[in-house]
Formats: C-alpha cells, structure tokens, sequence
C-alpha cells in the first residue's frame, strides 16, 4: 500500500502509451474508417443515382419504342399507297403496250392483204390468160388483150 | 486458523516489492536466523515489514510488471489493427477494434467539444488499459501466486488497479495534462481567474479581495479533490472486490461443502464483477473526457 517508485514508473508508462496511441494507433484506424464511410455513402450515392439512371432510360426506351412503331406504320402505309400507284402505273402501261401491239399488228395485217391482193391480180391476169388461151386454142396476144386483162385485174 | 486466514489475507494483498533496505535493517532470514545489514541494499522485499521498511524507495515489480506487460499487449494489437485498417470490408479482429474506437470516439465527440487531437487516444489508452488491468481480477486469486512460487517469488498481485500506485500514476497524469491545457488555453491568468474568482463572484472590487482567499480555498480543494477522487474510485472498486475473492477463497480450505459452496460464489461474484471492470474502465475514461473538457472551456 506504499506509495513508490511504481507510480513513477506507471506514469512514464501512460505517458508512452498516450503518445503511442497518438502517433500510431488513432490516426490511421479513425482515418480508414473515415475513409470507408465516405465510401459507403458513395456508393449509395451512386447507387440512387444508377436507379434514377435505369428510370429515365426507361422511359426513353419506351419513348423511342413508340416513336419507331409510329415510325414503321407510317412507312408500311407509304409503301402500300405507292406499291398501289406502282401496280397501276404498270396497268396502264400495260394496256397502252397492248394497244399499240395491236395497232401495229393490225396494220401489218392490212400490209399484208394488200399484198395478197396485189399478187392475186397479176395471177390472175395470167391464169385468165393462160385459160383463155387453151378455150381459144390459139394464142392470145397478150400485148392486144394486156389492156383488157388489167381492167378485170382491177375488177377483182 | 484464524491465524493462517489472516496470513493468507496479507500474503495475497502484499505487493513483490523490489526496493532499499536501509544500512542496521535487521533482516530474518527463512531459516529463523537474523543479521543486520552493514549498508544500504537492493533486494526483493522477503516480508511485508521489509517492504514497509524500504519506504519511497522501492518498485512494486508485479504492478508495474503487469501493467506494462498488458500495455505491450495492446500496443501490439492495436499497431496489428492500425496496419490492417483498410477501407474495405473489416474481419473479425479488425471489427472488434474498430467497435471499440468508434465506441470510444462517440463518448469523446459527445462530451469533449474542443479541439485537442490528444483526447481520443487518451480515453482510448485509459479505457483499455484499465479495462485489461481490472480485467486480471477475474483469474482466479491463487492460480499465478501458485505459479510463481514454484519459483521461488513468494508474493504476487496480478491485479495492478489494486495498488494505488498505478491509479494515482493515472490520475495524477490526466491531472497534470489538465492543467497544462487549462493554462495553455486560457492562459496563467485566466486559469488562476478561475480559481480566485468563483464561486463568489460580486461587483464590488474591495468586496471581491475579501473573496479571493475563500475562493482560492474552495476551488483549490475542489482541484485536487479530482486526482484523488478519480484514483481512490478505482483503486478501492477493485481493492474491495479483490478482497472479496480472497475470502470466498478462504472458504476452498475449510472443507468440501464450504468449498464447493466457494467456488459457486466465486462465480457469482465473478460474474458480477465483470460488470464492475468494465463499468469502472469506462468511469476513469468518460471523467478523464470531462475534466479534459473543463480544461478547455471558459467559465
């Protein structure tokens, strides 16, 4: 129960580990955890922050969705009104194609009648001719009777 | 029996003290026999009565042995902590530290207003410090006197907080720390201010000198009242409760019922005790706070 040397001794022995503690204990664990707290809120911060993020490209999501749906229909109805403006410029088209092949075939047709006709004539002529001549039994001057035979040519 | 209770008592509750004995000490020896000593010596106190004769002039060993020895202990735990501390996820070890110092910061940041860096790690050495001191109490009395007298040390207080020594070593350091930021805050004047000028405070300057000197007295007790206060708390908190443990131990030698009737009350008053360290732990830290607080406010 004396009072010693021991509190002498027990003083210095507080005093070092006050400053211990001072120097090496406090500042460093105090800061760590300083450090983790702001951490912490950080990344709630961020958090919050990529929750608010996600909401709005949400929404922008579902904005441009609907934008592009519009978008789309729009286009489909364009391309169904000129697809029907397509289909009837080919009708028309068509058609004239159609009327001028036949126009052209007609008067092809008519081209070739006359021929016909023409190559008939003169046939004729001879075979008128050449018939008259066996019924006469002579020869028919055909130089005399050309005049005739092209009239009934005509005739024809 | 009496007479052995007694000896077991004062076996238990004296210190290993190594120290002077003064030159014509007349010392006996185990074997009975006496010699005188020619000149001053340094040895380890064989009774109490030559550890009384060494007076100022000696060490408790086991005290101061303990108590530095728990110091090194936590300067090495704490040192592994501090380098260990990251800003990532703490573990275990890590985790109990970090409770502990944001318990203590809390108990600072909520008392202590001003600004000294020194405070926090102050609480934090006292609070762990005397918790580990007042925590030996609860190995059982006899297991280390036991221990070491097969070594031939015949006494051993494991439990430094029951020497006044270490708790007055204690408080007489927060103390002197207290008036070294009172004066270094407010100044020679305003610290000595604050002891001639309260608590009777009056208008009249001829009045007021008539004060001073009743003033000086009262504040001046009321000064060194918190040292002692803060020491003799701790010191007679755990000197009792050590007692206790030593006379429910005397129960072990008086018979099987009386001693199994020992050991549960032991227990309950182990138990018991362990709210007692630590209630007293965090009384030395949260009054060492406060009168660090008084030291850095104006009145």
């Amino acid at each position: 129960m004396n009072i010693n040397w021991t509190l002498v001794g027990q003083v210095i022995a507080f005093v070092i580990f006050v400053l211990f503690c001072l120097k090496y204990v406090w500042p460093p664990l105090t800061n760590a955890m300083q450090e983790r707290q702001k951490k912490i809120a950080d990344g709630l911060d961020a958090a919050n922050r990529a929750e608010r993020d996600l909401k709005l490209a949400q929404e922008k999501a579902t904005a441009q969705l609907r934008e592009a749906k519009e978008h789309a229909a729009q286009i489909i109805e364009q391309a169904n009104k000129r697809a029907n403006q397509i289909i009837d410029e080919a009708k028309e088209s068509a058609r004239q194609e159609g009327e001028r092949l036949k126009a052209a075939a007609q008067a092809d047709i008519e081209q070739e009648v006359n021929r016909a006709k023409e190559t008939l004539r003169a046939q004729v002529a001879a075979l008128a001719v050449a018939g008259a001549t066996k019924i006469l039994g002579s020869a028919v001057d055909v130089e005399k009777h050309n005049a005739l035979l092209n009239k009934l040519a005509e005739e024809l | 029996m009496a007479g052995s209770s007694t000896e077991y008592i004062k076996h238990h509750l004296t210190n290993l003290t190594y120290g002077k004995l003064p030159a014509g000490y007349e010392r006996v020896e185990a074997d009975g026999s006496t010699h005188v000593l020619e000149k001053d010596t340094w040895t380890l106190a064989h009774t109490g009565e030559e550890a009384g004769a060494m007076g100022f002039n000696s060490v408790h060993v086991d005290s101061l042995g303990w108590s530095v020895g728990l110091m090194l202990l936590l300067m090495v735990l704490f040192r592994a902590a501090a380098k260990k501390a990251t800003t990532g996820i703490p573990t275990g070890f890590q985790n109990f530290i970090e409770i502990v110092i944001e318990f203590i910061d809390n108990n600072v940041k909520d008392t202590f207003h001003g600004r000294n860096k020194l405070v926090a790690p102050l609480a934090l050495t006292v609070f762990t410090w005397v918790f580990m001191m007042n925590l030996m109490d609860l190995l059982p009395v006899d297991v280390v006197p036991s221990i070491v007298g097969l070594f031939g040390i015949h006494y051993m207080k494991i439990v430094p907080s029951t020497d006044p020594n270490i708790t007055f070593g204690m408080s007489i350091t927060v103390f002197a720390m207290m008036i070294y930021f009172s004066i270094r805050v407010k100044g020679i004047g305003g610290f000595a201010g604050e002891l001639a000028l309260q608590p009777f405070k009056v208008k009249n300057p001829a009045l007021q000198a008539v004060f001073v000197p009743i003033n000086l007295f009262l504040e001046t007790i009321a000064l060194v009242a918190k040292p002692i206060s803060l020491a003799l708390r701790l010191f007679g908190n755990m000197y009792a409760g050590e007692m206790i443990f030593i006379l429910i131990a005397l129960m072990f030698g008086a018979g099987l019922a009386l001693g199994v009737l020992g050991g549960v009350l032991q227990w309950a008053w182990a138990v018991f005790h362990i709210l007692v360290i630590t209630l007293q732990a965090f009384i030395f830290m949260m009054l060492t706070i406060v009168y660090m607080s008084m030291a850095h406010e104006e009145h």
